[in-house]
């Protein structure tokens, strides 16, 4: 038997970093309070933040990377889905009474379908005329602005939420905090059961897709295309239906994040799209522009800079700090914390 | 009269301004090999590029086994059997050798693909051995070899080689074209565009000539051979 030379040593490094990280954060959750001598309650608690708010960010985030992968061109309307698929988990409770299991189906068929739509108005067109990338941006920034009045001639600019009635129905009082402690290893933090669902299911969204990209044979037929359409055409790959198939997914992706969103904070708006947006660009480029697994650790990187900016009682830094992060990354590793450098091989 | 199996008909293609191809017509007949030869640019590359539709002809006519192809998209023509192993051999250097040749069967729901992967391992040895290995590490040669393998994968019905033999060692080159005619005797017809026209002639049955967009010579491959005109031009 030859001897595999193929060591899959991209993995091993993208495993080391992502280790590198997460140990990173857990410890600052503990070594904030000596560094800057202010008293932080419970490192164990923002640790829990951190994980929650993040895999809904790494969910997001996950859309743009996803295009970007198979198409090269960033889709700006990714956060316009979002929303509407917010939009989408909230009306059809207050609306038409549907129980709340069954939003995240409906906002996932719903934000999918809206991605094929904006695909087929804002980027086919340009395709078709290869038109340079930028105007796709712009395209797609077109068909954000669109879907924003469309909500808000739809549903209003005040804050929408899932009604506290509907979640009080949920089992295990989902909604209500519980404590727990683990005396031996002195962690004390309290999550909501909700919280936890949404980790569950963020992940297990992101695993899915993980695993579709990598191992199926559509998956693959999407890598192909990301490669090389002329040759995905010469395979008989029907490289339209890729593209269709790809904003689908990540129409989905953002709706199913957009519900999560809705369950996780009380204030849907047209414009919550525009605040997810930069962050979600910003996770993207952390973890490396069309990595899947630099889009996971990009989305808790970015929450750890939130809630820990807070924890120290510099709010005001919030939002500040993970573009701090990204010009540091930018300057210092552009392709990301898990990208590769852009070399086009043969 | 039988139909041929490719019939291209006064077939032009622009990039803006710049004409490529001046109204070619060529037929390819089943279970032959048929050579398109001619300088750099003289438009072999266009003519696979359109046949398999990746090129927007201007007019002509495109027929592929009694049916008119023109101005499908290529995954259509790819699906009918028309099928191209691109210049620069275009493997997905990403993926696996396995994974290439899988990526071939894409369109078929056969029981019978992992038998043709036996197959071509057993015609390429030297892919089996690396067959967990990344496209993109093998030798120019081999990677050559992968890029025939994959487009036997789709079970073509005319095999379209554009340059097989283009920056590769004159030995592994006379590997090639010991290939094209192991192909051609397991009853697959051909489609050679070749630079290197000595060698090109040897295997095919019949040749086209291709000059500035025109067909400027065409016969069978011994009567080009031994055209005083085209020793002086293209075997020197």
């Amino acid at each position: 038997m030859p001897v595999s030379i193929d060591f899959p040593i991209s993995k091993l490094k993208s495993f080391g970093v992502t280790a590198l990280v997460l140990i990173g954060i857990g410890l600052l959750a503990y070594e904030l309070p000596d560094i800057l001598g202010k008293q932080v309650l419970n490192p164990e608690q923002h640790v829990t933040t951190v994980i929650w708010t993040g895999s809904v960010y790494s969910l997001f985030a996950l859309g743009y990377a996803l295009v970007f992968s198979i198409l090269g061109v960033l889709n700006l309307s990714h956060s316009a889905v979002f929303m509407w698929g917010g939009y989408i988990g909230v009306m059809s409770v207050i609306r038409y009474d549907i129980p709340i299991y069954y939003t995240l189906p409906l906002a996932m068929l719903g934000g999918g379908l809206i991605g094929v739509a904006v695909d087929l108005v804002a980027f086919a067109p340009l395709r078709r005329r290869n038109a340079p990338r930028i105007s796709q941006l712009i395209s797609s920034l077109g068909a954000s602005a669109v879907l924003v009045s469309l909500a808000q001639l739809e549903f209003g600019t005040s804050p929408e939420r899932f009604p506290r009635t509907e979640l009080k129905k949920l089992p295990y009082e989902a909604t209500k905090a519980r404590e727990y402690t683990v005396n031996s290893l002195g962690l004390d933090f309290r999550i909501t059961p909700l919280q936890i669902a949404i980790i569950v299911i963020a992940f297990a969204l992101m695993f899915l897709l993980q695993y579709l990209v990598a191992r199926t044979r559509t998956g693959k037929a999407m890598r192909v295309v990301a490669f090389n359409q002329k040759v995905a055409g010469l395979l008989s790959i029907s490289v339209g239906g890729i593209f269709r198939l790809t904003f689908f997914l990540a129409g989905a992706l953002a709706g199913a994040a957009g519900v999560l969103y809705a369950l996780a904070y009380p204030s849907l708006t047209p414009f919550t799209g525009d605040e997810m947006a930069l962050k979600g660009l910003t996770v993207i480029v952390l973890g490396g522009l069309g990595s899947i697994r630099g889009a996971v650790l990009g989305g808790i990187l970015v929450a750890a800079f939130e809630v820990y900016a807070t924890a120290i009682g510099y709010s005001w830094l919030k939002d500040a700090l993970p573009f701090v992060a990204l010009f540091l990354i930018l300057l210092f590793r552009p392709q990301g914390l898990l990208g590769e450098a852009n070399v086009k091989r043969a | 009269m039988t139909v041929p199996l490719l019939e291209v008909k006064a077939l032009s293609v622009s990039y803006g301004a710049i004409v490529a191809l001046r109204g070619i017509s060529f037929k390819v007949e089943t279970g032959q090999v048929v050579t398109l030869i001619g300088a750099n640019g003289a438009g072999k590359s266009t003519t696979l590029g359109t046949l398999s539709g990746l090129v927007k002809r201007r007019s002509g006519e495109i027929w592929f086994d009694g049916r008119e192809i023109s101005g499908m998209r290529p995954e259509k023509i790819s699906r009918q059997g028309l099928v191209q192993v691109p210049e620069g051999r275009q493997i997905i250097a990403p993926m696996t050798v396995l994974e290439n040749l899988q990526m071939g069967a894409y369109k078929r729901r056969d029981r019978t693909i992992n038998q043709d992967i036996e197959n071509i391992f057993a015609r390429f040895p030297r892919l089996k051995e690396r067959r967990r290995q990344k496209a993109g590490s093998l030798s120019g040669g081999e990677q050559q070899m992968l890029a025939v393998g994959r487009a036997l994968m789709m079970r073509p019905r005319l095999l379209m080689l554009d340059e097989p033999s283009m920056g590769l060692a004159p030995l592994l080159v006379n590997e090639v074209f010991k290939i094209i005619e192991d192909i051609k005797a397991h009853g697959t017809t051909i489609l050679l565009v070749e630079q290197n026209a000595r060698k090109a002639l040897k295997v095919a049955d019949y040749a086209y000539v291709l000059e500035r967009g025109t067909i400027s010579h065409q016969g069978p491959a011994a009567e080009l051979w031994n055209d005083p005109q085209i020793i002086s031009a293209y075997l020197g």
